[in-house]
């Protein structure tokens, strides 16, 4: 018996990383997914974003454990496109009770590089599609008896300053504002919102030579590896670790989602490898 | 399969409440379980506190769930006390591999000298913590398997609750100092994969609380009671609430989280 049994979870960035490993963990405790993602390139991000065979390939992977799933391209940016997904998910899946929040973007540069675009980028996805996410999904989640839980993913960025990722730090703090708001004006309705801060995490968004360079700053451009990027990983973290893996997230997220945490609410948990308390 | 099968964990203030609560959650989940309490009276603590009988009872339903536990009546203020209680579990239980620092005591409100109230909060609440750690950090680091430390706080660990009486006062001083334990261990502790986190719960359905000078004092002072409410609308929680933040942090599902501290407050602390 899962924890999630007869649930409903609406998870965002689904098509691969952490939300793919989101979707899988919910569906194996029991929930069935509205999956959506954008599986297109935006301009300003400097590593391959996902494809529409990366959403496929996590359809696939959650009608494997006998659940349902409803996936759809569609960006974060675009109210009337997630309005459309989470609405067709709910008509065919009957209900929504879980909301992660998890497409991001990454993207690397010093203050004065830092085109506007490259900002407005970051906070339009990071932040906004955030926002846009939750309302998006509250209709629905004030809709159930016993509330919801909504998970945002921040970042250990989003409690700590780190060098060039003033936008990206920018709107991972910004998210942990909207936790605040969300878990007080939810409160009545039984609905909860926390926030989960990852460290780094072994996925396409961290795994790529744009990444490896920026922890690398000693190194020639386009020369560090993912050995010597780790080595700087590393140094970030209290456990002697270099990353943490996706289903580490996706189990933090499943105990929020969860009776497990039934009281739980307007709390920033990191998962984080005791980084921020380094 | 549990999430805890062959580990075993070392509770202190195991006899009620959330540390029996704790000691049948962990045993569910298949560990076996060290359990130590006081079973006997401080006199600046107005409500009775627990019992021999009462730690018999969780030996009982640890046991009902087919796990082994060590039960010994052992004072937290005690460093040589709680290193023989481990001694004597880990002798017996064959290893350690899970610390839960619950033992408490509220002796706020009416009190003859605030003084003394001060001093016995802060010998339980926050030396007796810190002798837990220290009598069992050593058997973690020597066994080389990492472990998993969870430091009993409150949400008079974040925010300036308890009241001006000097137990009050030490309550949240010593509440907000186990943040600073937490912290320190978690980074003195990390090299040997030794994670260290506190839970912070709001108002529990626990003896502690649920006691007629408890209920008095809320109600005399409406300044608390009001600063007492909950964002969900939830009254109280239960033991197991705690518990099942605790069952998280301990077991693999939390691998990867240290240095935290998680409220389960019911938003008490995010109004």
């Amino acid at each position: 018996m899962g924890m999630l049994e007869g649930k409903v979870a609406f998870v965002t960035g689904a098509a691969r990383g952490q939300g793919r490993s989101h979707a899988i963990r919910l569906a194996q405790e029991g929930a069935d997914i509205i999956a959506v993602d954008l599986c297109s390139q935006i301009g300003t991000v400097p590593y391959p974003m996902a494809t529409p065979e990366d959403l496929q390939q996590t359809v696939k992977e959650v009608e494997a454990l006998d659940r349902r799933i409803v996936a759809t391209q569609a960006d974060v940016r675009d109210t009337a496109a997630l309005t459309a997904a989470v609405d067709e998910g709910v008509a065919q899946l009957g209900r929504l009770d879980v909301v992660a929040a998890n497409a991001g973007i990454a993207s690397y540069a010093a203050i004065e590089d830092i085109s506007d675009e490259m900002w407005d980028d970051m906070i339009a996805t990071n932040l906004s599609g955030v926002f846009k996410t939750v309302r998006a999904a509250v209709p629905h989640l004030k809709a159930n008896d016993g509330g919801g839980s909504i998970v945002l993913t921040s970042s250990t960025a989003g409690i700590m300053g780190m060098a060039h990722l003033s936008h990206y730090v920018a709107a991972k703090h910004g998210v942990v504002g909207l936790m605040k708001v969300f878990a007080i004006e939810l409160a009545p309705h039984m609905i909860r919102v926390n926030s989960v801060h990852p460290t780094t995490v072994n996925t396409d968004m961290v795994q790529n030579q744009g990444t490896y360079d920026l922890f690398r700053p000693d190194l020639a451009p386009g020369t560090a590896t993912r050995d010597d990027a780790g080595d700087a990983f590393l140094t970030l973290n209290l456990l002697p670790i270099k990353w943490v893996e996706p289903v580490d997230i996706s189990n933090a997220v499943v105990f929020l989602a969860s009776d497990m945490a039934r009281y739980v609410t307007g709390v920033q948990l990191p998962v984080d490898a005791g980084s921020v308390v380094k | 399969m549990g999430k805890l099968e062959g580990k075993v964990a070392f509770i202190t203030g195991a006899a009620r409440g959330q540390g029996r609560s704790h000691a049948v959650r962990l045993a569910q989940e298949g560990a076996d379980i060290i359990a130590v309490d006081l079973c006997s009276q401080i006199d600046t603590v107005p409500y009775p506190m627990a019992t021999a009988e009462d730690l018999q009872q969780t030996v009982k339903e640890v046991e009902a769930l087919d796990r082994r536990i060590v039960a010994s009546e052992a004072d937290v203020r005690s460093l040589p006390a709680l290193q023989q209680a481990v001694r004597d579990g880990v002798a017996q239980l064959g290893r350690l591999d899970i610390v839960l620092a619950n033992a408490g005591i509220a002796p706020m409100g009416a009190e003859e000298d605030p003084s003394v109230s001060w001093q016995d909060v802060i010998d339980v609440n926050l030396t007796g913590v810190w002798n837990t750690v220290r009598a069992t950090e050593t058997v973690l680091v020597e066994q080389g398997q990492g472990g998993a430390i969870v430091l009993t706080s409150s949400t008079a660990g974040l925010k300036g609750i308890g009241g001006d009486s000097g137990g009050g006062q030490g309550y949240t001083a010593a509440k907000h100092g186990v943040v600073g334990l937490m912290r320190s261990f978690a980074n003195t502790l990390a090299p040997h994969r030794i994670r260290v986190n506190t839970i912070h719960p709001t108002g529990v359905n626990t003896p502690m609380v649920v006691n007629e000078f408890m209920q008095t004092w809320l109600a005399e002072d409406p300044t608390i009671a009001g600063a007492m409410t909950n964002l969900l609308p939830v009254e109280m929680i239960e033991a197991v609430d705690i518990s099942n933040a605790i069952v998280f942090l301990v077991s693999d599902d939390g691998r990867y989280v240290t240095g935290v501290t998680l409220p389960v407050d019911a938003g008490f602390t995010a109004k």
